[in-house]
């Protein structure tokens, strides 16, 4: 079903784009549009598919600036082709030099006056959008979330709901009715980082020391992959993020199970045991237990998660043993250290996280 | 002007021992000796960067490749962009400049020889530190390691506690050497074309070159100057407990982004307005026709320079600007399009009309050409600051920027190496060679930058090491990893062009091209002290006076 639907956006995009605008533009973006592959869930990156308000705005002026920037191209490229095959040097050439013009006033005006119009206009389309998306104001329904940026993965706060999560954003869909858009404030533990998924806004930095904000308003349910736009260390590549949009009482549901404290049945109590004796604590929270480290993400509800290592592996027990055992496996230069383990606490330490839902 | 009278026999070389010879080179001050010695140093690094960018692309052909570690691919992208920049693009455009501005305005030398020397010695001390953090990088602690924290260095990632050991230190010495030696080039630039002209040749009279190599020697200066001071702060919150960008401490990553920038695009500039000149100067002379609108030509070149220190922030779009300072950056960067139309306008007009030979370094020009207007409408296209939200940092910016720098800088150099190595060796290059040069690298730099476009779009960060299947970026990383081998055929042509016609070339004459500026009225190579005489010139191309004394350029400018 989502297959489908996927596919027919997709014909609808590029129908719209083709029509009314210069061939290589055409060309450009279907070759844009084209490049899908891969499963239809999570849907790949593309700002020419936009999904929120934002993006959306600047779908339009990308369009807008695009259409320009053929016209111009196809103007000089023309005049280009045309000078070299009509002023080329003929064969039969009698070596006499051609008359030796050295310019003209009159045309050097028009081709100064007519680009500052074309600049003009730009920038008043242009000053338009950035007004709309960087002055929008919060509305009252709008969900606020911290997002912290750290080497390498993202830490997830919502003050207002008491939930704290990491890598994989919740937000609800939002109706261009009723909207609830979702209100980001952005802050680095440590180097400079960049939020980026294109299919629902443009980048905005996470930088330390100073706070930064961005919003989001996605219009459909559905997984939107982004990852880290700014270059943060060893391991930049792998600090992926992915924003899950939900209906509204799902997104209700999500956050009643992600408010509660730990669930740890005793039956896992050697695995915790082992948790809370060594060095995990110093960077792991599990709410309701006496860790409450920040240095690493929060694993209350560790399994609620569908990736690891900031979305570098899936989350299955063997990658979580194998990524507690020797994460330079998954992710080498990661912070996370190998924890030298006996197998036998592996086990035991894989089976006490697995309870964490 | 006599042309007999600057005819002197500039010696027998091959005679000498090579020890003298050698001697002859290190101790030189001969402005045409230190510039070939900035080109062959330039080239030596061109090398060396396309080996650390094939090393990137070779990782990137397929998803989750192991060819290289994270940490070896962020020392890769670090060093390629501070080499082409620093060791490769600034050095070149020096030599140029050295070997060009005396010839063309008819001086014997630059006006202060010792010091380019010392600065020519200082920007090779530069790049010979930079790369001796291979082994050095970690000094007492261990194996070495090269920079790692991108070209542009980002506070607070250069902080020790994000930087241990050394190699950011030899990043920041490195370039605060060679910027130095920057600094001393771009003041012996200007007093060489603002004192040393000769007799006849006022300001609007001077070859475009060296008008453009004026613009951007002004902007070295005033560009380079805040890069020292933010690698002499960056040095102090290093070592002598400062906090200027050390966020843990209250500093600001954001100033360091002011700092870097406020140097980092008018640098664009300085390293373009020489390829506008090289262009300025081919172009007429295989059009057969004078440049088209030389005074705007001038004015739209010293505009670029102004503008080009009010646009710095467009690389800083998305660091949470307000909306006023985004409205601004974007109005300013778009302005820099106008005055850089004028000048295509102007290139093609001075086609229009003309006889235009295709040879080698107008092949290259009008790839110049065609490859620069696409830099620049991508360019626009970025500078829409919302448009940049989503393609900032990614591999769309990337393309724009190689667009610019190889597309439109480098290929203008290989105009100008292939228009004035006949000059400056005595011998002529091989045409075939050339075209074939020519061709390979035109459908290499197509294969990569055309569609290194196109994951960008799609949300491919740059400065990733390896990237996740799925995500529609795997097909155009291939095609670009492709085009990387039709570049690197084509600059072991170009290589072996250079050297076998070094060696076995055919003696060229004074004036091969039948061009107009000063520098084909003495003989090839110029003799010590370039002109017997000083020459005397009435117009912007005294050979055209002498060739054609029925009909004068005097006459009407």
């Amino acid at each position: 079903m989502r297959r489908r639907v996927h596919n027919r956006a997709l014909v609808q995009g590029i129908g719209s784009k083709v029509s009314g605008i210069g061939g290589l533009i055409a060309g450009f973006l279907l070759a844009a549009s084209l490049c899908f592959g891969g499963p239809a869930n999570p849907s790949p990156p593309n700002m020419f598919r936009p999904a929120s308000t934002p993006a959306d705005a600047i779908f339009h002026i990308s369009i807008f600036v695009l259409i320009i920037s053929g016209v111009i191209f196809a103007v000089v490229f023309w005049l280009l082709v045309y000078v070299l095959v009509k002023f080329r040097r003929s064969a039969g050439d009698d070596g006499r030099e051609p008359p030796q013009v050295y310019g003209s006033n009159q045309v050097e005006l028009a081709w100064t006056v007519l680009p500052i119009l074309v600049v003009f206009v730009l920038f008043l389309a242009t000053a338009r959008v950035i007004h709309s998306i960087e002055d929008a104001r919060k509305p009252p329904e709008a969900v606020e979330v911290i997002a912290i940026g750290h080497q390498f993965w993202w830490e997830f706060r919502y003050p207002s709901l008491g939930v704290v999560t990491a890598n994989e954003l919740h937000v609800p869909v939002s109706d261009p009715a009723h909207p609830t858009p979702t209100f980001i404030r952005l802050l680095s533990a440590d180097t400079d980082h960049s939020f980026w998924v294109p299919r629902l806004a443009g980048k905005t930095d996470l930088i330390p020391n100073r706070t930064n904000n961005t919003w989001i308003d996605p219009h459909e349910v559905g997984i939107y992959v982004g990852q880290c736009a700014q270059y943060c260390g060893t391991q930049h590549a792998k600090m992926l993020l992915r924003v899950y949009v939900e209906p509204p009482d799902q997104f209700k549901r999500w956050v009643q199970e992600e408010s509660k404290p730990a669930q740890v049945s005793d039956a896992f109590s050697e695995g915790r045991r082992i948790f809370e004796s060594m060095a995990c604590i110093n960077c792991h929270a599990i709410s309701g237990t006496v860790a409450d480290g920040r240095f690493g993400p929060d694993l209350t509800h560790l399994m609620s998660r569908e990736t690891i290592a900031s979305g570098a592996a899936s989350n299955t027990p063997e990658n979580l043993r194998l990524w507690i055992h020797d994460p330079d496996a998954i992710k080498p230069g990661s912070l996370m250290p190998a924890m030298k383990l006996t197998d036998q606490d592996l086990d035991a330490l894989t089976a006490y996280l697995e309870t964490l839902r | 002007m006599s042309s007999e009278s600057i005819a002197l026999n500039p010696g027998d070389e091959s005679t000498r021992p090579i020890g003298d010879r050698l001697h002859d080179w290190v101790t030189t001050v001969d402005h045409k000796k230190l510039g070939i010695m900035y080109i062959l140093y330039a080239l030596v690094f061109l090398v060396i960067g396309g080996i650390e960018a094939s090393i990137m692309r070779i990782q990137l052909i397929v998803p989750h490749n192991h060819f290289v570690s994270p940490q070896v691919f962020n020392q890769m992208f670090t060093m390629h962009g501070t080499t082409m920049i620093f060791f490769v693009a600034m050095p070149i455009m020096f030599g140029f400049g050295n070997y060009l501005v005396p010839l063309m305005i008819g001086a014997r030398d630059m006006a202060f020889p010792r010091l380019n020397a010392w600065s020519f010695w200082l920007a090779a001390f530069g790049g010979l530190l930079l790369y001796f953090s291979f082994i050095g990088g970690d000094g007492l602690y261990g194996a070495g390691s090269a920079p790692d924290v991108g070209w542009f260095a980002y506070a607070p990632l250069t902080a020790r506690v994000f930087s241990v050991g050394h190699s950011t230190d030899f990043w920041t010495l490195g370039l605060l050497v060679s910027g130095i030696g920057s600094i001393g080039t771009a003041a012996n630039i200007v007093a060489t074309i603002l004192c040393l002209r000769c007799p006849g040749m006022t300001l609007g009279k001077m070859p475009l070159l060296a008008w453009m190599n004026l613009v951007m020697a002004a902007l070295v200066l005033l560009a380079i100057s805040p890069l020292t001071a933010a690698q002499i702060m960056l040095s102090l919150d290093r070592y002598l407990g400062a906090h200027f960008f050390d966020t843990q401490a209250g500093g600001s990553a954001v100033i360091w982004m002011h700092f870097f920038w406020i140097f980092g695009h008018p640098e664009v500039y300085v390293l373009v307005i020489p390829a506008f000149a090289f262009a300025s100067e081919i172009i007429p002379v295989f059009s057969r026709k004078p440049i088209f609108g030389y005074p705007v030509m001038v004015a739209a070149t010293v505009t670029i320079g102004f503008v080009s220190f009010t646009v710095w922030a467009h690389h800083m779009f998305t660091v949470g600007m307000n909306s006023y300072a985004n409205s601004f950056f974007t109005i300013s960067t778009m302005i820099v399009g106008v005055p850089t139309g004028i000048k295509i306008f102007n290139w093609i007009g001075t086609m229009w009309g003309g006889k235009i030979q295709l040879k080698t370094p107008m092949l290259f020009c009008i790839g110049f050409l065609f490859q620069f207007l696409i830099a620049g409408l991508t360019g626009i296209m970025l500078a829409v600051a919302p448009f940049d939200w989503q393609l900032g940092n990614s591999y769309f910016v990337v393309a724009h920027f190689h667009y610019v720098i190889v597309g439109a800088i480098l290929f203008a150099l290989f105009g100008a190496f292939y228009y004035w190595f006949p000059k400056m060796s005595g011998r002529m290059y091989n045409e075939t060679l050339g075209k074939w040069h020519f061709w390979l690298f035109l459908i290499g730099f197509h294969l990569t930058f055309d569609f290194m476009h196109i994951p960008g779009l799609l949300g491919m960060p740059r400065r990733i090491y390896t990237y996740e299947p799925g995500r529609g970026w795997d097909t155009w990383n291939l095609i670009i990893t492709i085009g990387v081998l039709f570049q690197a055929a084509g600059i072991l042509v170009f290589v072996g062009n250079l050297l076998w016609s070094r060696l076995r070339g055919p003696a060229c004459t004074t004036d091969p091209w039948d061009a107009w500026t000063l520098e084909w009225s003495t003989s090839s190579p110029p003799p010590e002290y370039n002109f017997a005489t000083i020459p005397v010139v009435r117009s912007r191309r005294p050979l055209w006076d002498i060739k054609h004394p029925e009909d004068p350029d005097w006459k009407y400018e």
